[in-house]
């Protein structure tokens, strides 16, 4: 979702004349009503996002695991979503959208109490309270399974649910409380349209730390750990993709031109994150990999999203090709010279491309389009708010996810024994294989 | 009898099962396998991780045939699946000491 900096004349500016529409119906007494158009969007957009997760990430990420590992690695996704979204239900709206703290939301909505038909959020005033729950429900599911990328095919499944659950609690619920909920970053002046802060940042730097705290895989760096099915990670970069406007699209929270304009920045950058990554391979490699370009859209859309609804379309261009080139690097030279094994490049994707895109907002943000200035229309200032943001999620998430790692390895050893990983998670995890 | 034991390159099934037909063998079996040779392997790239193949794809196929037609048959699939290129794979012939077709009983040649 959009910042609450800059968008506030705009967004009055709606809510004034939705208002007047609705004032035909008597029913509506407040200045604000529902927006049937904004609404119907939101709906979609949420499905959209919904399905991001599940099947997109499951499809994605499973698809460049090794066989014995697929059913396990689209568990995550799975538990991602049956879980997170009852806690987000019960008190993670609440703690992250009620109450205006600097720190933390309140307790208010525990378990929605006091939602009723009618109520709005003060973020999205034209569209029901229940739907931008239901919509943000849908952005800290996805937060949490991108996380378990770094650690596939070696994380036992319990101490994965423990995690995930903590993970989600400690790390997503305040960050995006401080970007989006009225904390302190939010408040500072930070824009992160889509969640390159709260989203991928967090969940890329928490993935480079799992993968450093659990270790690299059996056989990594002298065994072939080649992807079972590239295919299935094709489709689930479809999908990713296609949700994506929603994801970025939505984040306007309106149906209105600015989401329209985020949609075409999401597409074009992810377009030129593709044709960027598979450039350099063909360049460097000979050949120009499925792999590599759907890797450099992944890497564009996660690049664009915190720019998003705040830059111009062809900025969308220049920011998805800056995201193919540093997030190849961050895959290939980074992830060797430092010697992790973040399995599925949660970092190197995700994590390396949310900083690069926050950043970015800082440097091509567009008054005109989302009322906020940056580097290029003279507003320096914007691009450190933007490092200020970067440095506290970066320190926020990495040390909690730490902290959070070694508590539950209290509990339950974070990794399979070595005989379960040789054998496969499917199997040991779930009883179950693919034949 | 003769079990003629072709191990072949992949797209050239068709040829050499054309060829086999042609001289009167109606029937094979064929399994997908993986094996090196002379040929080795090739290198795959996933992000930047690079893996050595050493098994390469290959197709085997097993044929039953009377002793007189086996030389005639290693001939077939020789013309058929060679390309000239390395890895064209390799032929195997061993005696069969007894047949027997399930469905009636009949053994040996009545079995072929």
């Amino acid at each position: 979702m959009g910042a609450p900096t800059g968008r506030g004349p705009r967004l009055a500016a709606a809510s004034i004349f939705t208002g007047c529409l609705a004032c035909a119906t008597p029913a509506f007494a407040e200045a604000t009503a529902i927006n049937t158009a904004d609404t119907a969007w939101m709906i979609v957009a949420t499905a959209l996002v919904l399905m991001m997760t599940i099947p997109g990430l499951a499809l994605f990420y499973s698809g460049m695991v090794r066989k014995k590992n697929v059913l396990a690695t689209m568990a995550q996704s799975l538990a991602a979503v049956t879980i997170i979204s009852i806690l987000w239900v019960g008190f993670g709206y609440s703690l992250v959208f009620i109450g205006d703290g600097p720190w933390l939301g309140t307790l208010d909505r525990w378990f929605l109490a006091g939602m009723t038909m009618d109520s709005v959020n003060p973020a999205a005033r034209t569209i029901p309270e229940s739907l931008f729950m239901l919509y943000q429900m849908t952005f800290a599911i996805i937060t949490v399974a991108l996380v378990a990328g770094s650690v596939a095919d070696r994380m036992r499944f319990s101490a994965y649910l423990m995690f995930s659950i903590g993970w989600f609690i400690f790390v997503y619920v305040p960050l995006a409380h401080w970007v989006w909920g009225g904390g302190f970053l939010g408040t500072a002046g930070v824009i992160d349209f889509a969640g390159g802060l709260v989203v991928h940042l967090s969940a890329g730097i928490g993935g480079l730390v799992a993968a450093k705290v659990i270790g690299r895989r059996q056989g990594y760096g002298s065994e072939n750990l080649s992807p079972f099915d590239l295919s299935l990670a094709v489709m689930g970069t479809g999908l990713l993709w296609v949700g994506w406007f929603g994801f970025n699209g939505g984040s306007a929270l309106q149906a209105n031109s600015r989401a329209v304009m985020a949609i075409i920045a999401t597409h074009l950058a992810a377009c030129a994150g593709a044709i960027t990554w598979a450039a350099i391979e063909w360049s460097t490699r000979r050949k120009p990999s499925v792999l590599g370009m759907i890797s450099g859209a992944v890497a564009g859309l996660g690049t664009i999203t915190p720019a998003s609804g705040f830059v111009a379309p062809w900025h969308g261009v220049v920011i998805g090709v800056i995201a193919g080139l540093v997030c190849y690097w961050a895959c290939t030279s980074l992830k060797q010279r430092f010697n992790y094994d973040d399995s599925l490049d949660v970092f190197g994707v995700h994590g390396i491309g949310g900083m690069t895109g926050t950043l970015l907002a800082g440097i091509f943000a567009t008054a005109s389009i989302g009322g906020t200035a940056g580097l290029l229309e003279d507003h320096p200032q914007q691009l450190l708010l933007q490092l200020y943001g970067v440095a506290v999620t970066l320190a926020w998430s990495a040390g909690m996810t730490y902290a959070l790692l070694k508590l539950v390895s209290l509990f339950v050893p974070l990794r399979v024994s070595r005989e379960h990983e040789l054998e496969g998670l499917d199997i040991s995890q779930h009883g179950e294989a693919i034949q | 009898m003769k079990l003629v034991v072709a191990i072949i390159k992949p797209f050239k099934l068709d040829e050499v099962r054309q060829g086999l037909t042609n001289i009167g063998v109606h029937g094979m079996t064929v399994t997908e396998v993986k094996g090196y040779g002379r040929q080795k392997g090739h290198t795959e790239i996933y992000r930047g991780a690079e893996y050595v193949v050493n098994f390469l794809p290959k197709l085997r196929i097993e044929i039953a045939v009377s002793t007189e037609l086996a030389d005639k048959a290693v001939d077939v699939i020789t013309a058929a699946a060679r390309t000239g290129q390395i890895g064209d794979g390799k032929i195997f012939v061993t005696p069969i000491d007894h047949a027997l077709r399930i469905r009636t009983g009949e053994t040996d040649s009545d079995a072929l």
